[in-house]
């Protein structure tokens, strides 16, 4: 938690290697991101990471189907449509699978999001503002499926939010103000 | 199927439904389109001709002179058991009724043609079947040219020199006919023993005599190394493999400069492709970042996006290749009536070079940008405002630049030429960005004159002041070379014609005999009033320069080359004509009768790299004699009096054999007078200048059509520049209409605000255009062919209109979708 330029989104960039600190290291699942270069960070990302995005972050070039395959396809495995389109059937998306992003309405693009995030269980899920582009019965339901998935998953699921309700939820709320944790 | 390929090809897939692909497609298509287009033409010519080498001579071997054949030489070919025949050819004007026409008449004999064969037709445009003889005596077989210039056909009587003929079949087809750019005398086969009762053959005639051989090859090289040594000095012999030689350098030619005239086009789509390769890359950067956020490596970036490079070579190679091979349709059909041959199928290997385009511009000029996402920060998933990877493609974009360079040279194979070109166009280039850039700067004060539109569009142009200057260089380029084949052409030819003097001579008389000077000379004076002139024209050919044989010297102009090779024709005066001047050395006085002295022509003295002081050789009907070379003189062409390239002094010369020249001017209404002419003296031939004149204008349009319609390209290419910077500067726009919606503008005047900018930026080019154009013509005009320019309000109006027409209604439709969108659904995006 923590208002406009606390430093959340740095924060979150650093956990999940996408970008490299200026000084110290950071570890994530037993490796040393520090040490890694792009590609390997990339690769570790591919493994054990999930991300969901506050815009979302759909390939528009893809319908919801092929979103949720791309992770399981870059991970070279061969069951990708299968577990695909359980992940979408999971979430109730089973008769939008050949929708594209631009037929979605936002709390569906969401979830295609969260399912393209979740189905190569990670165990890490970064959630940067899930909920902030949505109106307030989205931005609840996508809460509840997110929380649905860290329980059915043992998923570590790392939430960047304004929303105190939505923080309340977690189990540890670390506070950012100026680039510090103040709590 | 690995995943980076199956993902790339379905990003590809719906990229170019979602018309993302369009102007970078296009772009590559238009450069394959003009690269193969002009090969595949090219290519058919190039094999027509190669095709018809060995039937070019009508035999294996031809020995050609002014003279009948020694008879010794034909004995020895029936002793080796070789076929033969003979033809005698040379123009001369044939008259039918009332109407006359300049002929090559080809007589031959029996057992023509040895090679090839001879197609004939029982009516104009009736089917051609196969010779089986020669025409009989005192029958002719005439092309439909001649047919046509008559007004007569078969059946009808036709006369040469003092004997009739009666016209019984259409030439369609000889073996040894011209493959030239020019035909000014339509052919007219008789039998050579109708030659005679003629009369038209003299001493000192303009004829040519063929001997033609035919036998198996070993024994055709035996009797040719034989005879070559017992050769008269005035002729020549040639086989199968000098035949095509000329005629390949001419096709080489027009090959090289339309090669030329595509490279501006390659260039120009180039630049298309490489603008739109940058949006393309813009527009995934998004996606790249997800990928890599969610575990993809740079390497499978970098494959996928090869996949789409690859995807898009070979489609645009296949599509451009197609087009190109509809475009040279076009072209042959264009040239047709010219090269007077039949084509045949294009090569598929064509396609090679299309393909090599494709290669050239996708790696050189799009691949920079596409490969450069590979770097793209993961971060930007959630940081959208970092920028884009950088661009390191300066060296790239000059690797590529010199690819294309290399390419076009081993299709031009002059690197002197494409050096030349390509800084003259850089050259230009440059200077138009500047005049474009001050044209632009210029704008600002117009921006108050009319309303919120006006200003609005006015302020685009501006704003985006190097976009707008690449849009107006792209454009004014092609549109520069269309108005200078079209605007400054025509007025120069006219500027031309308004120079010649009204009574400059249009009628040429050649092949007088001296017994017919004062019959001519009277009969001209009571019909016109006027007496003509006679020159002194003497056939021969120069066989030594600086006492080296001529076929010892390796000339380094082609032209030098060319002028020994033929048959010259030299005169002898006392006077200095009045249409020359002396350049260096000195006139001999009127007086002079002493030894022989050479004057020669500037341009020929340059060519055969001959001073004043340097003796040349000549041999004329068998007599060989030598003189040096006294003064070199400039000579006004465009006086259309007759001028010679070699005169000789007076004296000894007159033993020589020789005929006399004329020249008159006949009134229109005057024409009978040269059908009693031609009647009383036959024999002597009538050049008609208007015709000649009509024949190469004809040639030039034909010739120019062709080369505006390999520039067509260019302007097209020039469009797709246009369009890749709409392209570019779409999601700008339609943010900016959007917010001015809102703002309250209607949509009408938002589009009014785009239409102002392209007709203005199309005003630009067209200026700029203009400009060029009528520099190029000024500098052709004052220094190429001493005229006077005048300005032509045409080209500038033309340039303006046609210049804001195409660029104000192809960019305001490529952007009226932006200016539409609902402005809710823009702003959301935002």
């Amino acid at each position: 938690m923590g208002p406009s330029g606390a430093g959340k989104t740095t924060l979150l960039a650093l956990l999940a290697g996408l970008d490299k600190p200026t000084s110290g290291r950071v570890w994530l699942c037993d490796e040393e991101l520090t040490a890694l270069d792009e590609d390997g960070r990339a690769q570790l990302r591919g493994r054990h990471v999930g991300f969901v995005f506050q815009s979302f972050h759909l390939v528009s070039s893809l319908s919801a189907l092929e979103n949720v395959m791309l992770p399981l396809e870059l991970a070279g495995d061969g069951q990708a449509r299968r577990l695909a389109t359980e992940a979408l059937t999971g979430i109730g998306l089973e008769h939008r699978l050949s929708h594209y992003p631009k037929q979605l309405s936002g709390g569906e693009k969401q979830r295609v999001a969260i399912a393209r995030a979740s189905v190569t269980r990670p165990r890490v899920l970064f959630a940067d503002e899930p909920t902030g582009n949505l109106d307030t019965a989205s931005g609840e339901r996508i809460a509840e499926l997110l929380f649905r998935l860290n329980q059915e998953l043992s998923t570590t699921l790392v939430l960047v939010t304004h929303d105190r309700t939505l923080a309340a939820r977690c189990d540890r709320v670390l506070e950012l103000e100026a680039g510090r944790l103040v709590a | 199927m690995s995943s980076s390929l199956r993902f790339s090809l379905r990003t590809l897939r719906r990229d170019f439904r979602a018309g993302e692909l369009t102007v970078l497609v296009t772009a590559m298509v238009i450069a394959v389109t003009a690269m193969t287009a002009v090969a595949f033409f090219a290519d058919r010519v190039g094999r027509a001709v190669k095709a018809q080498a060995s039937e070019v001579l009508a035999a294996d071997l031809v020995i050609r002179s002014a003279r009948q054949i020694d008879s010794g030489i034909l004995a020895r070919a029936a002793e080796m058991g070789l076929e033969t025949a003979r033809t005698l050819s040379f123009p001369t004007v044939v008259i039918s009724g009332e109407s006359s026409s300049l002929a090559a008449v080809q007589a031959v004999s029996e057992g023509y043609p040895l090679r090839g064969r001879l197609l004939v037709a029982a009516r104009m445009f009736g089917p051609a079947e196969e010779a089986e003889q020669v025409p009989e005596s005192g029958t002719a077989w005439a092309e439909p040219g001649l047919l046509a210039r008559l007004d007569i056909e078969p059946g009808d009587e036709i006369t040469v020199g003092a004997r009739d003929f009666r016209i019984t079949r259409v030439l369609q087809f000889k073996p040894d006919q011209s493959v030239s750019f020019i035909n000014l005398a339509p052919g007219l086969l008789i039998n050579i023993d109708d030659i005679p009762a003629t009369e038209v053959v003299r001493p000192g005639s303009r004829v040519t005599w063929r001997q033609m051989f035919a036998g198996p090859e070993k024994r055709i090289e035996a009797f040719a190394a034989k005879i070559k040594p017992t050769l008269q000095q005035d002729a020549s012999i040639r086989g199968v493999e000098e035949a095509g030689e000329q005629i390949n350098a001419a096709i080489d030619k027009a090959q090289r400069f339309l090669t030329l005239a595509s490279l501006v086009t390659v260039i120009l789509a180039a630049v298309a492709t490489a603008m739109a390769a940058r949006r393309y890359a813009l527009r995934h950067l998004d996606t790249v970042a997800l990928l890599k956020s969610i575990g993809a490596s740079q390497a499978f970036v970098q494959r996928g996006m090869l996949v789409q490079l690859i995807v898009v070579v070979l489609g645009t190679t296949l599509a451009g290749t197609l087009t190109g091979y509809g475009a040279q349709l076009v072209l042959a059909w264009i040239l047709a009536d010219t090269i007077n041959v039949a084509l045949p199928g294009a090569a598929p290997d064509t396609a090679l070079l299309g393909f090599l385009t494709a290669v050239t511009i996708a790696v050189g000029f799009a691949m920079p940008h596409l490969l450069a996402l590979k770097s793209t920060a993961p971060l930007r998933v959630l940081r959208r405002d970092l920028p884009p990877p950088p661009l390191r493609s300066g060296v790239t974009y000059a690797v590529a630049v010199t690819a294309l360079l290399i390419m076009i040279y081993l299709i031009v194979r002059d690197l002197a030429m494409v050096l030349l070109v390509s800084a003259g166009l850089a050259g230009m280039s440059l200077l138009a960005a500047a005049i474009g850039w001050i044209l632009i700067r210029g704008l600002a004060r117009f921006r108050g004159a009319a309303g919120v539109a006006w200003r609005y569009g006015l302020a685009n142009i501006s704003r985006r002041g190097a976009e707008s200057v690449v849009q107006i260089i792209a454009f004014g380029l092609g549109l520069m070379v269309l108005l200078l084949l079209t605007v400054v052409r025509n007025d120069l030819l006219s500027n031309w014609k308004d120079s010649l003097p009204e009574d400059a001579p249009n009628y040429f008389l050649i092949n007088i005999p001296p017994e017919y000077w004062t019959g001519i000379a009277d009969m001209v004076d009571s019909e016109l009033g006027t007496r003509p002139d006679f020159l002194p024209m003497i056939r021969g050919r120069i066989t030594h320069i600086k006492g080296v044989p001529v076929a010892e010297i390796d000339f380094s102009s082609p032209q030098g080359a060319g002028f020994v090779r033929r048959e010259a024709n030299l005169s002898w005066s006392a006077r200095l004509p009045a249409s020359n001047e002396v350049r260096s050395g000195e006139w001999w006085g009127e007086q002079y009768s002493g030894a022989m002295q050479v004057s020669l022509e500037q341009g020929v003295a340059r060519s055969l790299d001959v001073s004043v002081g340097d003796t040349i050789g000549f041999n004329v009907g068998g007599e060989e004699f030598s003189a040096p070379v006294t003064s070199i003189r400039f000579v006004d062409w465009d006086s259309f009096q007759p001028n010679f390239y070699v005169m000789l002094s007076p004296g000894e010369v007159s033993e020589l054999p020789q005929t006399y020249l004329s020249s008159l001017y006949v009134p229109p209404q005057r024409r009978d007078l040269l059908n009693q002419l031609v009647r009383a003296f036959p024999g002597v031939t009538v050049i008609d200048m208007e015709v000649i004149i009509g024949q190469v204008r004809q040639v030039m349009d034909r010739a120019s059509m062709a080369v505006q319609y390999v520039f067509l390209f260019t302007l097209l290419a020039g469009v797709t520049v246009l369009l890749a910077a709409i392209q570019i500067t779409r999601d700008e726009r339609r943010f900016e209409s959007a917010l001015l919606h809102t703002l309250g503008a209607s949509r009408r005047k938002i589009l009014q605000g785009v239409a102002v900018e392209f007709i203005v930026l199309g005003g630009l080019a067209g200026i700029l255009a203009a400009l060029g154009a009528t520099s190029v013509g000024w500098l052709l005009a004052e220094r190429v062919f001493n005229l006077d320019y005048t300005i032509s309000p045409t080209l500038w109006l033309s340039g303006l209109f046609f210049g804001s027409a195409i660029v104000g209604i192809t960019g305001t439709l490529a952007t009226r979708k932006a200016v539409n969108e609902p402005p809710v659904a823009v702003l959301r995006d935002n």
